[in-house]
């Protein structure tokens, strides 16, 4: 913009830049710092990173933590677990949330709106509920458990609560409105004419669909994909609400760690493998987005 | 002394020039249009101008005071934007007022000269109104009022008919050069519509790929072009490319397939040198029998009835196509497939040696 | 391929009452006079009479809103000019990193969000004996990851943002700050209005972060939440629930359609 000048441009990027360093970038050197200390008793609950001694400073740090990490089965599966849950999330949301996506972008006008705004509004309502709705449901004497027994489908209730199948419908309907806006922000950029196009050559609907609509809305998949995959693998609350006792997720055994064992160091190392391994999709969301963005 | 006075203004994107080593001087009061194609620089010499470009080379320099370095909220210049850019957040007096307001005018004096525009374009009563609420030519005249309003030295228009359908641009044509000549304002036109250049402005000047290549009144760039650009890009009309030859009392074309073609009297060309001859269609005469003196032998290839007149194709030797205009009727004579003879009074053509 | 009306209109129904039917079921049983959830014993409103004398849940309340709404005004600023300057300043020192620092938020779970910026926080304190956990560390918590939020919504906007507005402005004498202020402003307010609300609601709603970086004396609503979930359904929850979702249904509601208005406006049809 023409004579913002050079005191007014370093306002405006240095304000916020300044505090997402202070207050996002700083933090998470600091875990990595705490990842490499020791727990001990006291406060703070880790060794110092550098001590003075009669000698001088000296660096004290050590890799116990990640030794840990990689030697007790218990992190290497709540890894997985929580990649393969996610994965799956992802997947169903995917399978969910096309169809959806794809019926609201055929809509037209006021009414499309009404409908992004409707799919919209459950992702502004608190997450911690919806979460907790989904108990009352799920409860062996919840709602579907006698809805079933009541028609005459089961005898005994079903065990639809803290499980796997609970934590995938808990991470798949939190994460669906994720899924669903990204996939409908394709979709509705699509053009028709290349649809007409592909029919007026001979392609069948099917056809149509895998060789044209699928590519083009290839960026708003990934996009969708990017959104849930990533915090869902970090997710703590559906695991630590709907989930049972082998339910391992890496969120989960995080918090632990850190309130229940107070054991911040190894907190700090798991948190510092969970980001190296999300280092490459969230690199890769941000790509998106700013392609996305592009302005 | 002239209004404005651009003095060697130049500006390089990547590796083209946008504009190159342009000078130009406006007289104040005159209603000055800028032609050319897309892309031939006049919208990045209209912007260095308004002073959003800023040149690489030369100067820029209004009423006397050199304004290369200033501000675009600094320079007694103001724009109409082809988009109108009208403030979607305020009512069609706010937008108008903006200017003024700027300027740090008194409410009372702010109204009274926002009535004023708003009636100098016929656009009374709509103070209230928001501009999603008009339609397009109404927002024209807002945009054109809000320009207006602080009676700037100089006003520049981006294209200001392109967005307007067939009809209202002719009323609106008329009303801009009316408006302009009650405000005393001097206007500055940039457009690629010759039409429109012709028909409002005192003054044009010709763009190609940076350059201004010919300035003159509308009448002069018509009649007498200086270049085949501005000869093709100015109206339809007939070329031929030749040599010069000597003929009896006048120098002549010689062109491959024609007998020689006179040239205007007085033209002073070396023999030999390649050269073009211009003919407007409206300058063809159309005969079936052949006419004393120099004439085509043609065939009537096709007529389009236009309403006033009609536009006659004909094909002559080689295969060489020439375009006639026949005001009115006249053209109802012949019909598709006639031999004709065409000929045109020599005065009429225009030499062309670029 | 073009799905029928019919296959449409299943498609949308059977979506949105996955999406709903927690929410619907859970109102309607704050309503429920009796304690479980499978038997309807009649319209009643006592859990509501009981959620009012609640203290914790009231105090918690408070709380979250006092963070809230000083959280998002801050996340509003900051999000601002963060979505501005990466939108028209192409090029500067960092601006890879600030743009990671922007998107990654949205992306890195939450407990690795909270747990650096606890280790940040009890670091701070060593060092300078500030902050004190509780408030102020949730509000600058939700106001740095509500920041990340309002500022792809500001880019989002200013990308269809007409900038011969801003020349106009420019054009007639309008300085730069002013046409900042007064045209470019304006111009985004739908942006500024969601993102204010988005950054708003997300505080409200934010469980995780604000239990790693509380202090003793703060407790949010969602944390006074869990813990009574944690130990099973209440239909005090219930009527806790049904209340949040109205406000942030009103909130949400005037929040499209204040956006939606601003639109139309902007829309200027050929």
């Amino acid at each position: 913009m023409i004579g913002i000048g050079r005191v007014g441009r370093l306002l405006l990027i240095g304000v916020p830049f300044l505090w997402l360093a202070l207050f996002f970038l700083l933090p998470l050197l600091i875990v990595v710092k705490i990842s490499v200390a020791e727990s001990v008793v006291g406060i703070p609950p880790y060794t110092p990173l550098v001590t003075r001694d009669a000698a001088g400073f000296k660096l004290q740090a050590t890799l116990a933590n990640f030794a840990l990490l990689a030697s007790d089965q218990l992190y290497l599966r709540a890894y997985l677990g929580s990649l393969a849950n996610a994965a799956l999330a992802t997947v169903l949301c995917l399978l969910l949330g096309y169809p959806i996506a794809y019926a609201i972008a055929l809509a037209r006008g006021a009414r499309r709106q009404l409908l992004l705004f409707l799919v919209m509004l459950p992702f502004w309502t608190s997450f911690l509920i919806r979460v907790y709705a989904w108990i009352a449901i799920l409860e062996p004497n919840g709602l579907l458990n006698e809805f079933l027994i009541g028609v005459g489908l089961i005898a005994t209730p079903l065990p639809l609560l803290n499980n796997q199948f609970s934590v995938e419908l808990g991470l798949v309907y939190s994460y669906l409105p994720f899924m669903i806006l990204p996939l409908y922000g394709s979709l509705s950029t699509l053009d028709e004419s290349l649809i007409e196009a592909a029919a007026d050559l001979g392609a069948r609907p099917f056809r149509v669909f895998l060789g044209v609509i699928l590519p083009l809305t290839l960026p708003g998949i990934a996009a969708g994909s990017l959104l849930v995959l990533v915090p869902a693998i970090g997710e703590f609350v559906i695991p630590d609400l709907l989930g049972g006792p082998d339910t391992l997720m890496i969120g989960k055994v995080l918090w632990d760690e850190f309130f229940n064992n107070r054991d911040w160091p190894v907190a700090s190392a798991v948190a510092v493998v969970l980001v190296a391994a999300l280092a490459v999709p969230i690199l890769g969301a941000r790509k998106y987005l700013d392609r996305a963005q592009a302005a | 002394m002239a209004l404005l006075e651009i003095v060697g203004a130049a500006k390089h994107f990547g590796a083209t020039a946008a504009v190159d080593g342009v000078s130009l001087s406006i007289d104040r009061g005159a209603f000055f249009a800028l032609l050319g194609p897309s892309g031939c620089g006049k919208t990045t010499l209209l912007r260095m101008i308004a002073g959003f470009e800023a040149p690489e080379k030369g100067r820029i320099v209004i009423d006397g005071v050199d304004v290369t370095a200033l501000p675009p909220y600094a320079r007694p210049v103001n724009m109409m934007f082809q988009s109108y850019a009208l403030f979607p957040h305020m009512d069609v007096a706010g937008n108008i007022a903006f200017g003024l307001r700027r300027e740090g005018m008194d409410r009372q004096r702010i109204a009274v000269r926002v009535d004023e525009m708003l009636g100098l374009v016929q656009m009374t009563g709509y103070a209230r109104r928001r501009p999603h609420e008009l339609s397009g030519g109404q927002r024209q005249r807002v945009a054109l009022a809000r320009a207006l309003a602080k009676m700037p030295k100089l006003l520049l228009l981006d294209e200001p008919l392109a967005a307007l359908d067939r009809k209202l641009r002719a009323e609106t044509r008329i009303e801009l050069v009316g408006i302009q000549e009650r405000v005393g304002i001097t206007f500055l036109v940039v457009t690629h519509d010759q039409e429109e250049a012709l028909s409002m402005a005192s003054r044009v000047a010709v763009m190609k790929e940076g350059r201004l290549v010919q300035i003159g009144s509308p009448s002069e760039i018509y009649e007498r072009p200086s270049s085949r650009f501005v000869t093709d890009f100015v109206g339809e009309v007939n070329l031929f490319e030749g040599e010069l030859a000597a003929g009896f009392n006048c120098s002549t074309l010689a062109v491959a397939g024609f007998e020689p073609i006179p040239l205007p009297p007085g033209t002073d060309l070396l023999h030999g040198t390649a050269a073009a001859l211009a003919v407007r269609p409206e300058k063809l005469v159309l005969s079936p029998a052949p006419p004393a003196g120099f004439a085509i032998a043609a065939m009537v290839s096709s007529i389009s009835y236009l309403g006033g007149g009609s536009i006659v194709h004909l094909v002559a030797s080689q295969g060489r196509t020439l375009k006639a205009y026949l005001p009115g009727a006249a053209a109802a004579r012949f019909a598709r497939g006639d031999a004709i003879w065409v000929h045109w009074s020599s005065e009429d053509g225009v030499v062309l040696t670029e | 391929m073009t799905l029928t009306r019919g296959i449409r209109t299943t498609v949308l129904l059977l979506g949105f009452a996955f999406l709903y039917a927690p929410i619907v079921l859970l109102v309607l049983y704050s309503f429920n006079a009796s304690r479980l959830v499978t038997v309807w014993a009649g319209f009643s409103t006592r859990w509501y009479g009981e959620l009012s004398k609640n203290e914790g849940f009231r105090a918690a309340a408070l709380t979250s809103l006092e963070v809230a709404v000083l959280a998002a005004t801050i996340a509003l600023v900051l999000g601002a000019l963060a979505g501005f300057s990466m939108s028209r300043f192409s090029r500067f020192r960092g601006r890879t990193l600030f743009g990671f620092a922007l998107l990654a938020p949205l992306v890195v779970p939450e407990v690795i969000l909270g747990l650096s910026l606890l280790l940040l926080f009890f670091n701070c304190e060593s060092w300078i004996g500030w902050p004190s956990r509780g408030i102020p560390t949730i509000t600058v918590a939700h106001a740095t990851f509500g920041a990340c939020f309002v500022s792809v919504l500001v880019r989002a906007q200013l990308a269809g943002f007409d900038r011969a507005l801003e020349e106009a402005a420019l054009d007639l004498g309008a300085r730069p700050w002013t046409v900042l202020v007064r045209i470019t402003l304006p111009g985004i307010s739908p942006a500024l209005i969601s993102g204010w609300l988005l950054a708003f609601t997300l505080s409200l709603d934010d469980l995780v972060i604000a239990s790693f970086v509380t202090g003793p004396s703060a407790t949010t609503l969602p944390m006074a939440v869990f813990s009574s979930v944690r130990l099973g359904v209440s239909p005090e929850v219930n009527a806790l629930a049904t209340l949040f979702l109205t406000v942030v249904f009103v909130l949400v509601a005037l929040a499209f359609w204040l956006t939606a208005r601003e639109e139309r406006r902007r829309r200027i049809r050929g």
